[in-house]
Order: structure tokens, then C-alpha cells, then sequence
């Protein structure tokens, strides 16, 4: 089980759009309210109306400043990190049991619960922070790309996504086949220029993330300004407040007015 | 090897019903899975038209808002002090017996006695015509603390406002400004927006101190300095009408810029608009060379100069003030640029690029529409410039006239209900102001009498006000008083404070709703707790009997004396009605209901049908029929169903008349309820294309607005650049007309009253010294909370339990601060300690956290000690609800002058490393017993 | 890396009787039968019950212990599953050298093969534990070609320091156990210093920057976490220790190690030293392995803050 399928050519993940996300935490906590009674539930919570509560979630959002070139002040990125489904995924290769393995017939990830004897070993192989201990169930939980969603017959078709990706407000997550590249999510990551985390970790993930657009101010737009004609502003607003009378149109360019500003009465 | 078995179809639900959510105020469309009668799992309903099947972080976290332990389990009865949690449990019956003998006996004696407050009412159609019913003007929801600055500043410029009323053009904007959010509750519409927006390349440009959230990913940020926001929108002013890069036909044909205004200094017309007999307002026209009514269809109207009406009188167009205003140099982008933090050439920049795209990038929908006064046009052209603003401008004392600024560059634009601008959501736009007015002038409060007219109204003269002969407020939060003439929501954040100092009097039953009141609702929490429990010298309360309905054990129900618990709103009917905050698209109207999902297991009743009881009990006129009994036995969808506030418009307006297939108008259908849960819970309209855009002025849209009873008549919305209603007030203050103020509040009237916008520093930063406060500090909106409510939630607690203030590096620097210190944060009213965390995106003047997370210990059921009580903090406690007294000692609210808008974000403070690093914030209150009622 | 007291137990327990077997399979293979049959039966029960009660302390981290014998499934590329397989398979013919070498069975024929089956197992299982560690890329410090060495020399130099313990209370202690000891015990010292100089110096590859691709806008650095509490990988995968401290430990490690060799030389004139030594040489593996989780730190830490890992 632990060894490696043969890679499969339908692979399925997640591109987000860091340049969209505001970090409202829709998905993470959409994803814990399906996952907690979806696949491998519940999702625990330790104390969870006491000091320090925490609990087993498949989705995290941070929120990153980064300096940029030009920009005397760093910027905000928020940054959601959930399990990018691997090609490569030590986290099953590593586990003695079997209970973590790469489905053959769509690169997704899974853990089985039944088989999990909680030994962490997977969690410590994963540079992503992807796998949770969940210390109540005594198994190791993570993202399942809501295997049981996308394929669920009892859904309706528009509602087989990824919990997260139905529920992201910005529409900055997106679902389908990266091993596919005419889908969407391959044409996105192409012209948007996805990258993936670590890749020089060799891990190859599947999920990619769509790098935030550079900023369109001060610092990076032309500088601009309106026309500042020389003697009365007033007199010249007059001149052109009469003109729109006359021509019944607007706006009309100030320099060719003259300026006759005289009031009547 | 074979992989295990993964059962990809589970169903792990056997009922989905729809319903509305309640997470925060957007009331998106939820589909609720149940199993086995428990909620499973909540998501967004996709043919619903707020959220269009997407759900925030919070509404998918309403699970356990549900579930929430802290939920009340039956009514509560005060046996010991206020704030002592000792209670008594008692049987429904006997705390409606008690709730009505209390009412009653206000009722007989002086209704005013009944201050009736409702915080985060989502059923104020029911709750202000109770108030009506009742017969006290004492009511009103939060939105004396929340938007009325937004909410008035746009209903008296164009009958329409940020937030609810209106909405950016999503579909067509190229270039989007947004103010101040509240990004907990300006939650998905806006989201499902900025996502839209991006995938279109549209400019998003965020002005707001703090770059977080929505900011992070605008294509410019502004970091002003809070409160300066009017100083900015007047430059871009400045700059736009220098150029004259506005929209002159716009001006003319639909806003007051061309009409006339009396130019007598000194006169009692002074500054009000020339009319004829016929009370028409004037423009000259430029073909006669004389005065014609503002809405001759034949008149070219003169855009500026000043003439002399054939009477004599001398007047001047309302744009030629307005240009006149903006175009002295005070305004110039170089002038303002050290006071707001923002450099000139941005602010030139930035005027440049809303011209390029306003006019250059000019839309023209190939829709023909007909205008008000009959004229054909060919094309509906739109400007894709808007904007959005709330809390960061609404919140501060000149947040009226900022907002009126922001909505004169709009106009002037010519961005409003264009395509690509700013577009109403039906039922607006409304008249601007709008009709109604608030009732309860001396006599019109009488014993066991309702009100002549609702408690919430727009007054639009002194006459208008509630004060008696000598100008004393009438009601208990002086709404609508010299204090807050323009009180639009009424100041629900001063009553307690007025009630305990009997100012204007004293009062015999606070009865509130939702509002956490003695805690972060409430500016001065110290001090609000010690109004709550502040005694007479024979022992009894000031405030003598305190009633409050809420589903949870927040701080608030500590200093009630009976509670009555509501159900969560997953077990209750609503409705999202048009009579009240709509949740219309701009593409037209809807409405919407909840429905309950699952039964209470606890002994608990929706508040609204609780109230209708109380009615019904106390013989309310509405509530009761002929023969006393009552009117809604069936609770409040019976009243939602069959209660009409006009023959044929009742609380819904889908699915009415006998058939059902009536809209807006039309007989009480008793199937309306199903109709709607057939429809998913909501009713939405589409417009035809014709009448989704210039609906100010749009003939087939006033008449359908007519029809469907939005309006009363078909009269176009010209849009008031120059607000007229602010000229009455400043006459009166010059002591013309037999409505004036007392002396010692005629300086302020004078100076605020401005019918032309303009910008005044907020106050406290006047009242107090700059060099002892010299920081700003304000509150941000964690979007996955929404105020008090999201602490007792198991999830959404995790992911903010606690909070930091947030400030700029090199503020910190200064002060020797570094990531992680503890710190003070001293106000002139007050102190607190607060761990620090450094950042860039914050303006380097501004300190900030996120609202509402510090909790008092015990409440909410959560264990003491937990991290929202000793590590989490409130701003709160450093904002005095009353400000430094002035002349004559008076002190005046912490409010906006004109609106009664609570100024929270005027806080000024200054930060020190604390000598104490305990890691503990500071003040810490004695913790609350948890309540036995709590299950 | 969280230094959990299982783990931690389970490795020096079950390395000190592995390497304390893997001598004992030596000294059958080249002495034959133990000196006397106490003698033999009380280091088989040091031996096996170390790694007995290794093995089991392994299983007490485990959230499903009852389910641990799936662990020995996925040898084909799971280290700790080959090392589960290994450790079974060893327990038998080490369980019977025992016997025969103890002489409680009488087949002397048998105590050399036994024995040297007995080693290898032992050498292998110590050397499958290693790579469990060294085999993640993920954190750099184990990630080194010294880890396994050193579980390797730490196992039989504690293990060589308990026989020479066992030998010295059955009061036969040869001068030639005290210098093998001290030997392993200065390899590991050498092997551990070597370690740990490899760690301080080997370049930190990762960064935050590649962890969440915003370095190609720029410096990035942690503004917000996910949760105000900690969470499980925080406290699992996030744990550090203080500099200073670790190298207090660090300290404290080779004082034992050396303390250890001095009173081990101290038992050629009082050979009841050596237990002294063996304890103390224990003390310096608990410490040691200690150290090696706590100051490991893992990639995702880049996610949490850390500029590079």
C-alpha cells in the first residue's frame, strides 16, 4: 500500500489564488464542518471552551508580510495551507502500516482511519504541515479533497466540489485535474504562472498557488495628473459650466474655453 | 495491493432545509443538513441571490453557534444583585406575567418609562411598530452605533445609502474605492465582489488605516490617518472640478446643483432655495434668461452664476457654492497631504485616474430608458467609478459630512445608479430625506396610547425635532434633540448612561434585545456597569427593572433582572423584510425568511413571538382584536403572514394575494410561508432591463416603486448636493424661526449644519491634548467573527481567542516596543494593557485590534480564565460615552453632532511599555458566575 | 521535534540492548558459553528486557497501540516498518542464544551461529531505527549521514558499558571489556561531536520564502498565525529549544560520556566503577537523544515563522 502507485494521469488538487484570498477562513472552517462528519470523522476539539483550545483542522490559513521591490511597506498575503496531494508523498511511503496511500486512480491522498495506528511517523515526513494528529480518535486526519464530495451521487453535479472550494467567497480556490492540461485549473496555473511550495524538496505537489499580481500604485503605475491651467480655477469652471449649456454635452476640455466668467444680474 | 474501500456517496444528512443565516448581518442563504433531526452541516444555498451558494467563515461555523453551550435554557429571574448571576429559574408564564404587569404599568402611567432597545434586531419592522403600538418614542435599534452616518449622510444626498441600499455595479465597475469596511458583516456579497473584480481586472483601491483583509489584496492602499477621510475625498473633489472633469449633464439634469439659493446674509431665507408659489424650487434658464421650476423639461438650466430673481432676491446656483467651497486652495492635494497621511501626487494620481475611468472608459448599454421629465434616451451611459464605505468613515464625529463628501465626488462623477457606478437596491431610492418622521413631541405621548406615527423617522426642519418649549430632548437618548437633530437610528449607546443620570429623565423599564450593553456594546464599560447597578438612596436600582431577551449568556444578561432566552436561529421563524433592512440585489427586490430547522430542546421562544405575546397581553392595539383577544395567536409567522402595514403590503412581498402569484402588493396568503420555503426561503424580483439603472429619475421604475408602494409617488430622487434641511438648522441656530436652539448649542449647530460638505477634526482629538494623546486607535472587524457572538464558538474561538494590539514598526520603535510586550494604552478616560505585535501595513499614527474579542471571565460560558478574558482586551474601556465638558460643563455625547453616530474611532491615546509583563491584560474584572440557566 | 518521553526511552532502551546483545553474540561466538549461567541469564534478561521495554514504550505514543502489529506490513519502504520486522524476527534467535549461551540449553554447537544471527539482527534493527530518522528530508539535523553511525555507537557503547557493568558485579570484569568500552564510549563522543559540528555548520536550504513562494515578490515573514493556540503541528513538529540550553546539554552530554570512560578505566582497580560508568553512559544517551529531537527543526516551521530551515 505505502509503495507508491504508478502515477496516475487524472490529478486532482487545489490552485488558490494568493492574489484574491482575504483570508476570511470560509474554507477552513467549511471544510472542518464537512470533514467532521465526512471521511475518517469527527474532527476533535480539546478544549474547546477553555484556555488554549485546539483541534484537528485540514486547512489553515496564515498571513504573511512580504517586502517588495519598491514598496516602502510590506504587504499582507494570506496564504491558506492545506495537503497538496504530492506526487511524490514521503508521508505514505513512510507509514508502516499501509494506512496512508495514494489512490491510483486519482493521485488523491488519503489516510485510512481503520488501519492508522497513530504512530505520527507521516506527519513528521510532510514539509507542509498537511497532517494533523487528531489526539481524541488517536489517527492521523487531513485533507481528503473531500473524496467523499466530488464523487458523491447523493450530491447534486454543481455541489461536487471540495467543501472549501464551494464555500470560498472570493472564488479564490479552485478544483479539477492538473494532470489533465486543458482544464481550467491547468490553463490558470499556466497563465498566472502557479509554482509549487518547496519544490526542491522533490515532492512534487500537486496543488499550486497563484502568485498575488503586483500592485498597481504610486510605486508602480505612470504618474499622472489632471490639467492644471493657469489663472482662475473659478473663472474657467464658469467658462465651462456655461459652455455645457450651449452644447448641451459633457465634459469638455478646459484649454480650448475661453474665459468669460461674468455673472449676470 | 488493493486500496481499502472509500465509500464516496455517504449520505450523511436525510433532510436539507433552506434557510437564512444569522451569522452576521449579510443574511446569506444557507441549506441546512440535518440527520436524524441534529445539524450536520451547514453551506450556502446557490439560488439564493446574496451569497449565490458561496458561505464565509463564520456561516459555516453556525453549527456550533447552534450547539453553543453557552445557549439560555429557560427565563431567569433576578434573585440577587445585579451582577451578583444569582438567578432563579421560573416557568414562562410567570415571566410574561411579570414582563406585562412591569409594561403595564409604564403604559398607564407615562409610556416614556419604557426605553425599548434592540441591538442586533434583525425584526425591527415588528419591533418598531411594537414601540408604536406601545406608544414610547424610546426606541430604537443599534444603528446609532453603527452606520446611521452612512445611512443618513446617503438618504439626505440621494435617497439611497452604502450597505444595505445600495451596491457598486459589480458586473461593470473598472475602478472601485472602499472605505472602512466592517469586514465582518460587509461579508460575502462583498467578497463574491473583490473576486469578481480581480478576474476583470478592475482597480480596487482600499483607504483604510489598516491593510489587512480586504486592503492586503486592493491594488492600492491608502494608510490614512483615521478620521481624515473628508480631507482626502475633498482633494480628489478639488482636483476633479479644477479640471472641470465632472459630469455636467449629470448635475444638471439630476441633482439640485442648478437650483437657485437665496444669497440674503443675515435674512431668515438666507441660503434656502428660491420657489415659487408653488413651493417649486427654481434653476435660471439659460434660453429666457429668468427663473423657471427645477423640473421644466423645456429649461436649460445654468449649471453656475448668480442672478436676481424678478422679486428682487438675489440667489446663486447650489453648484457655483459647492465649486466655490472646493476650489479654494485649503482643498489643493498639497494642502491636505500632511493631515491625512497621504502624499499629493497620490492624491493627483488618484483624481486623474477616476477622471481617465469615469470618462474615458465610458459604458454605454445599449438599453433605452425614459427619464422623469419624459425625455428618450437611447443608451444608459455609466461611469465605472465606485465606491463603498462604512464603518471607518461612519464611525467618527464628522462622519456625516465625510460621507456627504464621498457621495458629492460620486455625483459629481455622475456614478450614481449608472452603469459601472454605485446602483440603488430597491425599495430605494426613497426621497431624499425620506418622508416618514419620528413621532413623540411633547402630547403625542399619552398613557395607554400608541404614537401617532413611528418612533424612527427624517426630520427635515426644527419643527421636525422632539423637544419641548425650551428645546429639552423628549426622548431618553435625545435623538432628535439639539444633541442629534438628524438621529436617524436613534444613539441606543447613550441610554443607559442618560437613564442613570435621569438626563433628559429617569426611567422605569429598560427592556433590550441582543445588545451586549455591559461589555463591547457599550463605550465606558466601567462605567456603564456601574449605571446598571447603580442605586437610589432608598436601595432600589435607578434604573429600576431591566428586561432582556438574548439566546446566550453573554455579559449583558448579568445585569438583567428577567431574562427572556430566545431560541438560536436555526429554531425560529423571520423575516427578512423590505419594511425594515432589505437584502435586495440591485437588480431588484428581495426578501427572505428563516424557518426553524429544528425544534428547541431547551424551554426557550423566539423573541419576536414572545413580544407579540407581551402585545397581546398588555392589549397593544395592533396585537389585540376587538374582543381582546389576540390578533397573531399563531406567534410571529402569523403576524408575518397576515399583519399589513398598508391594505395589500405586509412584511413579505413575495407570493401574496390569494393566488400567490401576486408581488409586492396584494391580499394575505396564508400559504405565503410554504411558498417561500418551496422557493428556497427567499423571494427575488428581477427588474427589466429598462429599470435597473437612473432609477432616481427613471419614469417606468418610479411608477413600478409606486405600484409596489417603495414610494408614494412617482416623484423623481434629485439627488441633494446642497441638503437644505442643514440650512433650516443653521437659520434656527442664528435664531430665526420659532424652533431655535437653546444658546448653549447654537455654536454647534452653526458650525456642523453645513449644507455644502466639509470636514472638521473629529472631536476628542480637538478636546484633548495632541501631545499627550498623540495616537489614533481603532478596532478592525475579524471576518470570522461577528462582534461578541463568535467567542463562544468552539471553532471560530480557536482561530481568534485572543487579540493583540497591532501598531507600525517604527511607532514602536520609537517607544522602545518590541514584538510581543506587554503595553499601556492610555486614553483621558482611561487605561489598558495589551500585548503589542509590530507590522508594517498600519498608518504609522494608529494603534488597533480586533473588535470585540476580550470577553469578562464566566461569561459566555466559557471557563475562566480562558484566553479571551486574560489575555484578550477591549478598546472599549478607554472611550468616555460623554465628551470633555465644554462651555457651561455640558457634555455633549461621543457622537457625530448632526446624527447622534457614536464617534468610536475619534479615540486618541498614547502607548507605553507596561513596568508590569505579567502576561495578563489589564483590567480584569471580578469573572461572572456561570449561569444556572445555561445548559 | 518534540521530544517525546516514549521515543526517547524506547531508543536508548531498546540501543543499549541491542548493542549489549550484539557483545554478548560476540563473546558466544568467540568465548562459547557464559562463565556461569547467573552470569549469563541476568545479562540476557539486561538484554532483552531492555529492549523489550523499548519496544513496548515505542508502542505507548501510538494512538492505536492494539493495532501496532500492522506496523510490520510495509517493509518495502517503510523504515520503521522494517524495523518493527527486524526486531520480531531478532527476538527469537536472540531469545534462544540466550538459552544456549547461558547454558540453561545444552547445545554449545549452536551458540556461535545463534550468536552471530544474534548480531546481525541487533546491528540491523539499530541501524532500521537510524533511518527511520535520518530518512526524512524534512528535518535537516537527521537528514545526516552521522545519524545512523551514532545510533549505531551509541547502542554499543552503552550496550559494551552494561556488560562491562554485569561482568564486574559477577566479579570477573577482563581489563579487555574496560578498554572496548572506553573505546565505543570515545568513538561515540568523537561520532557525536563529529554530529553535531555537521549540523552546525550544514547550510539551511529552506526557507521561508521557497515554503510559501512569496520570495519571488520578496523577504517574507510571518505576520499572522492560522490559530492563537498552538496546534499539533506546532507542538509536535515546532518545538525548540533554547540555544543556550542545548548547549548546556550539549555540555552535559560529553561530561557523561567522558565521565563515563574515566570511571570505566577506574575499574580496572575497582571494578564495581564500571556500573557506575554503565548508568552514567545511560544518562549521557538519554540526554543526547533528547537533544537530537529537540533540536531538530522541521521544514514546516518555515510556515510558522522561521526564516530557514
Amino acid at each position: 500500500m505505502t509503495s507508491l502507485p504508478s502515477p496516475s494521469a487524472k490529478k486532482l488538487g487545489l490552485v488558490i489564488d494568493l492574489d484574491t484570498c482575504v483570508g476570511c477562513q470560509a474554507c477552513a472552517t467549511s471544510c472542518k464542518e464537512w470533514n467532521t462528519q465526512g471521511y475518517s470523522a469527527p474532527l476533535n476539539d480539546v478544549n474547546a471552551y477553555g484556555s488554549n483550545p485546539s483541534g484537528t483542522w485540514l486547512n489553515r490559513i496564515h498571513g504573511y508580510e512580504v517586502e517588495e521591490a519598491g514598496q516602502a511597506q510590506r504587504r499582507i498575503v494570506n496564504f491558506p495551507r492545506s495537503c497538496l496531494h504530492c506526487e511524490e508523498p514521503a508521508c505514505v511511503t513512510v507509514c508502516p502500516t499501509g494506512a496512508s496511500y495514494k489512490r491510483a486512480e486519482d493521485g488523491i491522498v488519503l489516510v485510512n482511519p481503520e488501519t492508522c495506528i497513530g504512530c505520527k511517523l507521516c506527519s513528521w515526513a510532510c514539509p507542509y504541515g498537511a497532517r494533523e494528529y487528531d489526539q481524541n480518535d488517536g489517527v492521523m486526519k487531513k485533507c481528503t479533497l473531500c473524496v467523499d464530495r466530488i464523487y458523491n451521487d447523493n450530491l447534486e453535479p454543481d455541489d461536487r466540489l471540495p467543501a472549501c472550494v464551494k464555500a470560498c467567497p472570493t472564488g479564490a480556490r479552485h478544483f479539477g485535474d492538473l494532470g489533465d492540461p486543458d482544464s481550467a485549473v491547468s490553463q490558470l496555473v499556466a497563465e498566472r504562472g502557479g509554482y509549487d511550495l518547496l519544490p526542491e524538496m522533490g515532492y512534487k505537489p500537486v496543488n499550486k498557488y497563484l502568485p498575488p499580481r503586483p500592485r498597481r500604485d504610486g510605486a508602480t503605475s505612470r504618474p499622472e495628473a489632471l490639467p492644471k491651467p493657469d489663472g482662475s480655477a473659478f473663472d474657467r469652471l464658469f467658462a465651462w459650466a456655461d459652455r455645457l449649456l450651449s452644447t448641451g454635452k459633457t465634459p469638455a476640455r478646459a484649454a480650448d474655453i475661453d474665459n468669460s466668467g461674468k455673472l449676470e444680474g | 495491493m488493493t486500496e481499502p474501500f472509500v465509500n464516496t456517496s455517504p449520505r450523511t444528512w436525510d433532510e436539507v432545509k433552506t434557510t437564512t443565516c444569522y451569522m452576521c448581518a449579510c443574511r446569506c442563504g444557507i441549506r441546512v443538513h440535518l440527520k436524524d433531526g441534529r445539524v450536520t452541516y451547514i453551506d450556502g444555498n446557490p439560488a439564493h441571490p446574496v451569497n449565490k451558494g458561496v458561505i464565509c467563515g463564520k456561516g459555516a461555523a453556525g453549527i456550533m453557534q447552534h450547539y453553543s453551550p453557552a445557549r439560555l435554557s429557560k427565563p431567569l429571574l433576578r434573585v440577587g444583585e445585579r451582577g451578583s448571576g444569582d438567578f432563579r429559574e421560573i416557568e414562562w408564564e410567570e415571566a410574561l406575567g411579570l414582563a406585562t404587569q412591569w409594561l403595564s404599568e409604564v403604559r398607564a402611567k407615562d409610556p416614556r418609562k419604557l426605553a425599548f432597545f434592540t441591538g442586533r434586531d434583525q425584526s425591527q419592522g415588528l419591533t418598531g411598530w411594537w414601540a408604536t403600538q406601545f406608544g414610547t418614542p424610546n426606541y430604537a435599534a443599534h444603528g446609532g452605533f453603527c452606520s446611521v452616518n452612512m445611512a443618513a449622510a446617503g438618504l439626505y444626498t440621494f435617497g439611497g445609502s452604502f450597505w444595505e441600499f445600495g451596491e457598486p455595479d459589480w458586473k461593470h465597475t473598472r475602478y472601485f474605492m472602499l472605505f472602512g469596511v466592517a469586514e465582518d458583516h460587509a461579508s460575502n456579497p462583498i467578497k463574491k465582489a473583490l473576486g469578481q473584480l480581480k478576474e476583470r481586472g478592475a482597480k480596487i483601491v482600499s483607504i483604510n488605516p489598516i491593510r489587512t483583509g480586504y486592503s492586503a489584496i486592493a491594488d492600492e492602499w491608502i494608510g490614512i490617518r483615521p478620521g481624515t477621510d473628508g480631507l482626502f475625498v475633498g482633494a480628489l473633489i478639488h482636483e476633479i472640478v479644477s479640471a472641470q472633469r465632472i459630469d455636467g449633464d449629470y448635475l444638471l439634469r439630476y441633482t439640485n446643483s442648478p437650483w437657485l439659493i437665496i444669497e440674503n446674509p443675515g435674512g431668515e431665507d438666507d441660503g434656502l432655495f428660491a420657489r415659487n408659489a408653488q413651493g417649486s424650487a427654481l434653476i435660471w434658464d439659460g434660453h429666457s434668461s429668468s427663473p423657471m421650476p427645477a423640473l421644466s423639461p423645456d429649461a436649460a438650466p445654468k449649471l453656475m452664476g448668480r442672478y436676481k430673481l424678478p422679486d428682487g432676491r438675489r440667489v446663486v446656483t447650489a453648484f457655483t457654492l459647492i465649486a466655490e467651497r472646493f476650489l479654494e486652495p485649503e482643498w489643493a492635494p498639497e494642502n491636505i497631504a500632511a493631515r491625512c497621511g497621504v502624499p499629493a501626487e497620490t492624491i493627483r494620481r488618484i483624481a486623474a485616474e477616476l477622471v481617465r475611468t469615469a470618462f474615458e472608459e465610458e459604458i454605454a448599454l445599449d438599453v433605452p430608458w425614459t427619464d422623469h421629465l419624459g425625455r428618450y434616451h437611447e443608451k444608459m451611459i455609466g461611469r465605472p467609478v465606485s465606491m463603498h464605505a462604512m464603518r471607518g468613515i461612519s464611525a467618527h464625529s464628522n462622519g456625516f459630512q465625510t460621507c456627504r463628501t464621498i457621495h458629492l465626488l460620486q455625483i459629481l462623477l455622475g456614478t450614481i445608479d449608472v452603469p459601472g457606478g454605485f446602483r440603488y437596491k430597491p425599495p430605494f431610492p426613497k426621497p431624499a430625506p425620506p418622508g416618514v418622521k419620528p413621532a413623540g413631541k411633547p402630547g403625542q405621548v399619552k398613557p395607554n396610547t400608541p404614537l401617532p406615527g413611528p418612533p424612527l423617522g427624517f426630520v427635515a426642519a426644527p419643527a421636525d425635532l422632539l423637544v419641548d418649549a425650551e428645546g429639552r430632548p423628549q426622548r431618553i437618548d435625545k435623538a432628535y434633540s439639539w444633541d442629534a437633530p438628524l438621529a436617524a437610528h436613534g444613539l441606543m449607546h447613550m441610554v443607559i448612561t442618560n437613564a442613570a443620570k435621569k438626563d433628559p429623565y429617569g426611567i422605569d423599564v429598560l427592556f433590550m434585545y441582543m445588545a451586549n450593553m455591559s461589555w463591547n456594546s457599550a463605550m465606558n464599560v466601567p462605567d456603564t456597569i456601574g449605571y446598571l447597578t447603580q442605586k437610589e438612596p432608598d436601595g432600589s436600582y435607578t434604573i429600576p427593572k431591566i428586561i432582556y431577551s438574548d439566546a446566550y449568556a453573554s455579559e449583558m444578561v448579568h445585569y438583567a433582572d428577567l431574562i427572556l432566552p430566545d431560541t438560536t436561529y436555526l429554531e425560529r421563524w423571520d423575516c427578512v423584510s423590505l419594511l425594515d433592512r432589505p437584502i435586495s440585489e440591485a437588480d431588484g427586490p428581495a426578501d427572505s425568511i428563516r424557518q426553524p430547522v429544528t425544534e428547541p430542546d431547551r424551554d426557550v421562544r423566539p423573541f419576536q413571538t414572545v413580544l407579540l405575546d407581551i402585545g397581546a397581553r398588555l392589549g397593544l392595539p395592533g396585537m389585540t382584536r376587538n374582543d381582546g383577544s389576540p390578533r397573531y395567536p399563531g406567534g410571529y409567522p402569523d403576524y408575518i403572514v397576515n399583519h399589513e402595514r398598508a391594505p395589500g403590503i405586509g412584511p413579505l412581498a413575495g407570493f401574496r394575494g390569494a393566488n400567490g402569484r401576486a408581488q409586492g402588493r396584494g391580499a394575505p396568503n396564508p400559504d405565503q410561508l410554504q411558498a417561500y420555503i418551496a422557493n428556497g426561503c427567499h423571494w427575488f424580483h428581477e427588474l427589466p432591463d429598462h429599470m435597473k439603472y437612473y432609477r432616481h429619475v427613471n419614469w417606468a421604475y418610479l411608477d413600478w416603486a409606486t405600484f409596489f408602494g417603495f414610494i408614494a409617488r412617482p416623484d423623481p430622487v434629485i439627488h441633494q448636493l446642497y441638503c437644505e434641511p442643514l440650512q433650516k438648522f443653521r437659520l434656527a441656530a442664528r435664531g430665526h424661526g420659532s424652533i431655535v436652539p437653546p444658546a448653549g448649542h447654537r455654536q454647534r449647530i452653526a458650525d456642523h449644519f453645513d449644507p455644502i460638505p466639509f470636514w472638521y477634526a473629529p472631536f476628542e482629538g480637538e478636546l484633548v491634548a495632541a501631545e499627550q494623546y498623540p495616537l489614533h486607535a481603532v478596532t478592525q472587524r475579524p471576518m470570522a467573527m461577528y462582534h461578541s457572538w463568535g467567542s463562544q464558538n468552539a471553532w471560530l474561538r480557536q482561530i481568534l481567542g485572543r487579540n493583540w494590539l497591532y501598531m507600525a514598526r517604527e511607532l514602536a520603535a520609537r517607544h522602545g516596543i518590541a514584538d510581543d510586550d506587554w503595553v499601556t494604552v492610555t486614553s483621558h478616560h482611561g487605561r489598558i494593557k495589551a500585548q503589542a505585535r509590530l507590522m508594517d501595513g498600519v498608518n504609522p499614527e494608529t494603534v488597533w485590534t480586533w473588535n470585540a474579542i476580550g470577553k469578562r471571565s464566566g461569561a459566555w460560558n466559557l471557563a475562566p480564565g480562558a484566553d479571551e478574558s486574560k489575555q484578550g482586551f477591549l478598546l472599549n474601556h478607554l472611550i468616555s460615552e460623554l465628551l470633555p465638558e465644554r462651555e457651561g460643563g455640558y457634555r455633549y455625547s461621543n457622537s457625530d453632532p448632526v446624527t447622534g453616530q457614536a464617534a468610536w474611532y475619534d479615540l486618541r491615546v498614547r502607548i507605553e511599555k507596561a513596568g508590569d509583563q505579567q502576561p495578563a491584560s489589564e483590567p480584569q474584572f471580578a469573572a461572572l458566575k456561570t449561569l444556572a440557566g445555561a445548559s | 521535534m518534540h521530544p517525546a518521553y516514549s521515543v526517547i526511552l524506547f531508543t536508548t532502551a531498546s540501543g543499549a540492548g541491542y548493542g549489549l546483545l550484539a557483545l554478548l553474540g560476540l563473546t558466544g561466538m568467540s568465548h562459547g558459553q557464559a562463565s556461569s549461567i547467573a552470569f549469563g541469564v541476568a545479562a540476557m534478561i539486561v538484554s532483552l528486557g531492555l529492549i523489550t521495554a523499548g519496544l513496548l514504550s515505542s508502542t505507548f505514543h501510538l494512538g492505536h497501540p492494539e493495532r501496532a502489529w500492522r506496523a510490520l506490513s510495509q517493509w518495502r519502504t517503510s523504515w520503521l516498518s522494517r524495523e518493527g520486522v527486524v526486531a520480531v524476527l531478532a527476538f527469537g534467535p536472540a531469545l534462544f542464544f540466550g538459552l544456549v549461551w547461558s547454558g540453561l540449553l545444552e547445545a554449545p554447537t549452536l551458540i556461535a551461529p545463534l550468536g552471530a544471527l544474534s548480531v546481525v539482527l541487533a546491528v540491523i534493527t539499530v541501524f532500521c531505527t537510524g533511518k527511520i530518522y535520518s530518512s526524512l528530508a524534512t528535518i535537516r539535523a537527521w537528514n545526516n549521514g552521522l545519524t545512523v553511525p551514532v545510533y549505531l555507537v551509541f547502542g554499543l557503547s552503552t550496550g559494551a558499558s552494561l556488560l562491562a557493568a554485569l561482568t564486574a558485579l559477577f566479579g570477573n570484569l577482563p581489563a579487555f571489556l574496560v578498554y572496548l568500552s572506553c573505546l565505543l564510549l570515545a568513538l561515540t563522543l568523537a561520532l557525536k561531536l563529529a554530529y553535531w559540528r555537521s549540523i552546525d555548520s550544514a547550510p539551511r536550504t529552506h526557507t521561508i520564502e521557497a515554503a510559501t513562494g512569496l520570495g519571488r515578490i520578496g523577504r517574507v515573514s510571518q505576520w499572522e498565525v492560522p490559530h492563537t493556540s498552538a496546534n499539533y503541528v506546532q507542538t509536535e513538529m515546532g518545538y525548540a529549544v533554547a540555544r543556550k540550553h542545548a548547549r548546556k546539554l550539549r555540555r552535559l552530554v560529553v561530561l557523561a560520556l567522558c565521565l563515563a570512560i574515566g570511571l570505566m578505566l577506574a575499574a580496572l582497580v575497582a571494578p564495581l566503577a564500571a556500573v557506575l560508568a554503565a548508568l552514567v553512559a545511560l544518562v549521557a544517551a538519554v540526554v543526547e537523544r533528547w537533544l537530537f529531537f529537540a533540536e531538530a527543526q522541521h521544514v514546516v516551521t518555515l510556515f510558522y515563522g522561521a526564516r530557514a530551515a
